[in-house]
């Protein structure tokens, strides 16, 4: 049985969804995009401006075309993401802005080298279903960070990729990208790899940028993910509840837009939202809170059959300490536990701001955990305990029996050597690192053995032809920084 | 007698209860008090207070807000008649502040303003998705000793440099001091840009500013 966690009750939920409707009639949501103020208005809603009152009618026709499942593939065409099916699945955070430098321990400006080592090491472990375009590459001209990112993940992973544009210009290259790695735009359609995050701006509104994001990436068939932030009394109602009203609201607005522009087009019921720090206005990832107003909308979410995504997982620790291990576990857990079918935020410290290889790698410990946790508490045997003791005989020889050695594997989650279990002889001989210090390791072993993506040449020099030819006008210069030596280059 | 109102001022602030400090302001015309001695005896020496709580952690960005809100609502009451007594408040200096052209983020730049309100700043906030000139117009306009200028996104944050070369270009400068705060913005970029000065948050913010026009 999978262990439950109940959140919101039915009945609260109910309400949650009918104070979001009332808030979407009244007083409405600001929509910042004439074409998306048209496409509201030609369906049924009214517009004062940019504020736009949508009837709940419009609201059901929209979830009634919503799919309630779709996958994000792998580049074998193999669908390893699967939203909405129940499964709990994990990326790196996104778009971070610094790396946490583990000899020094400042952190300094993102490059592409780093987003290369952070989607590498995401690509080889088995705990992350998805990479990231973790970090912003500051060696890269800003005009095609967007694009960029996305490049570089293609080119050292074989994994669905977690992305987003900066631009609407971004997201079109992007999706040329895209279809080259797919084989074609109708292929791409067809299985996509990325999921494109698009977020409104609480509270309540739709930016011009995000209205042109969701409708563009709506008709083009490629799957997008909404990102929506209450702030807890700040940009939002002070109350966890009410901030998983103004979500379902935020959320509601753009499906709504989203169905109107592509019906039947795949989006995620996702976010990340925090509380405010009443102290100094920051807005903690790894609070408990934050991660309730998470499992909260999730709930909300699975209640209208919609697929859902969360920011859990991360730390604001400045470090790899203590803080970071707990606030990411804890996150981790809750969000499992929680159903939300992607997790994004592993590898991420000090709001965000900052990824670091380092705690991917141990946060991939913790995913393993929270992956047992749901997996529950299992009856393999005919009897649970009975047969064993007979077969171990009265001296109790488990460690003996054939269904001990059967059955160790699936009963127990079994870590890396992130997660020190060896005597204080053994530990200290090995050097006595904690648990930073066995992660620096294990990030360089990853990175020895990690093998890189076997792209087709003529795919990859397309790709490579693509990217020059966007970023030409930038000054991006001859050497692509954070794509492998030879990919699509002789 | 005017003693007990100061009295009834500051804890009107500190309680964040702008009904009573407007009350309190309308009792102060009414019985003759200067308004100048209200708002300097009686309203500000509440907030400095709540701000030196706040300082120390023991009370919280609400607390603040609503102590802000307060006093605001008193001097509102209070101008008309200090204009027409042709007083003045003692400003420690005037700061326009604005999120760059292209980015609607504001919750820092908001908490900021507040604060340097707080503080004794007179404080011009421009909203988000603010133009370069607009900064510029307002700086003049306001005698500005410092344009703060904010920025979340880092595709936005280089509208902040065009904001200190256009000032610089307005010759507003060396009186005219800029500051740049945001998430992606850090002191290399600060320098990077020519900017006068970078804060990671809000109390540095005031700090910092504080340091700049040497109050």
């Amino acid at each position: 049985m999978r262990p439950r966690f109940e959140l919101l009750e039915p009945a609260l939920i109910d309400r949650v969804v009918d104070e979001a409707l009332s808030l979407l009639a009244s007083p409405g949501v600001k929509v910042e995009e004439p074409e998306a103020i048209r496409l509201l208005v030609g369906a049924g809603a009214s517009a004062d401006g940019a504020r736009v009152s949508i009837p709940e009618p419009m609201v059901r026709r929209a979830l009634d075309t919503v799919p309630h499942a779709f996958d994000l593939y792998d580049r074998s065409g193999r669908p390893s993401v699967r939203y909405g099916s129940g499964a709990v699945h994990f990326d790196p955070g996104s778009s971070g802005v610094s790396v946490l430098d583990p000899e020094t321990l400042e952190t300094r400006a993102s490059m592409a080298d780093d987003l290369a080592r952070i989607t590498r090491v995401a690509d080889t472990l088995p705990a992350y279903d998805a990479v990231s375009t973790a970090v912003v590459c500051h060696d890269v001209p800003t005009e095609i960070g967007d694009l960029y990112r996305l490049f570089v993940c293609l080119a050292n992973s074989d994994k669905p990729i977690v992305t987003g544009a900066f631009t609407p210009r971004g997201s079109g290259a992007m999706l040329d990208l895209l279809a080259l790695d797919a084989g074609g735009r109708a292929a791409l359609a067809d299985r996509p790899r990325a999921v494109f995050d698009v977020c409104p701006s609480p509270p309540l509104t739709w930016s011009e940028f995000a209205c042109r994001n969701i409708m563009d990436l709506g008709r083009a068939g490629v799957p997008a993910e909404m990102v929506s932030m209450p702030l807890a009394g700040v940009a939002a109602p002070v109350t966890l509840i009410g901030s998983i009203v103004q979500h379902a609201a935020e959320c509601l607005a753009g499906i709504v837009l989203h169905q109107q522009a592509a019906p039947g087009a795949p989006i995620v019921w996702g976010g990340a939202p925090a509380i405010v720090d009443m102290r100094t206005g920051a807005t903690p990832m790894g609070a408990i809170e934050t991660a309730m107003i998470d499992g909260g909308y999730a709930a909300v979410g699975h209640s209208l059959g919609l697929p859902t995504h969360a920011y859990m997982g991360a730390t604001d620790s400045k470090v790899i300490d203590a803080q970071a291990g707990l606030e990411a576990g804890l996150t981790a857990v809750v969000g499992a536990l929680a159903g939300v079918d992607l997790i994004s935020g592993p590898g991420m410290l000090d709001f965000l701001l900052a990824q670091s290889p380092e705690k991917l790698v141990i946060d991939a410990e913790a995913i393993g955990m929270a992956q047992r946790l749901l997996r529950g508490i299992a009856t393999p045997t005919a009897t649970l305990a009975t047969e064993s003791f007979e077969a171990a005989g009265a001296e109790g020889r488990f460690l003996e029996l054939p269904e001990t050695r059967r059955l160790f594997r699936s009963e127990q989650f079994l870590p890396s050597r992130i997660i020190d279990r060896s005597s204080r002889r053994a530990w200290l001989d090995a050097g006595g690192l904690d648990a930073f210090g066995r992660a620096r390791l294990r990030v360089e072993e990853l990175m020895a053995t990690h093998p890189l993506p076997v792209v087709d040449a003529a795919v990859a020099a397309s790709m490579v032809a693509c990217v020059r030819e966007v970023g030409a006008p930038f000054g991006l210069g001859d050497a692509l920084p954070g794509v492998p030596e030879g990919f699509g280059r002789s | 007698m005017s003693e007990e109102l100061f009295a009834q001022m500051r804890q009107a602030v500190i309680d964040g209860d702008s009904a009573a400090s407007a009350a309190l302001a309308e009792q102060a015309l009414a019985d003759n008090v200067p308004p100048l001695d209200a708002i300097e005896k009686g309203f500000v020496p509440g907030l400095t207070l709540v701000g030196e709580q706040f300082g120390a952690g023991d009370l919280f960005l609400p607390d603040m807000m609503l102590a802000a809100r307060a006093m605001q609502k008193a001097i509102a009451i209070l101008e008309p008649e200090m204009k027409r007594q042709s007083t003045q408040r003692h400003v420690v200096g005037r700061v326009v502040l604005g999120t760059v052209k292209g980015d609607i983020h504001e919750i820092g730049k908001n908490l900021v303003g507040m604060m340097l309100a707080t503080s004794g700043f007179e404080v011009h906030d421009l909203g988000v998705d603010v133009a370069p000139e607009r900064f510029v117009s307002a700086a003049h306009e306001h005698n500005a000793d410092i344009v703060g200028v904010s920025a979340l996104l880092t595709t936005t944050m280089a509208g902040q440099r065009t904001v200190v070369e256009q000032i610089e270009a307005a010759g507003l400068r060396p009186k005219c001091r800029v500051v740049v705060g945001g998430a992606p913005a850090s002191s290399t970029w600060a320098s990077e840009i020519g900017a006068d000065g970078y804060s990671e948050d809000a109390i540095g913010a005031v700090a910092l500013i504080r340091g700049l026009v040497g109050a």
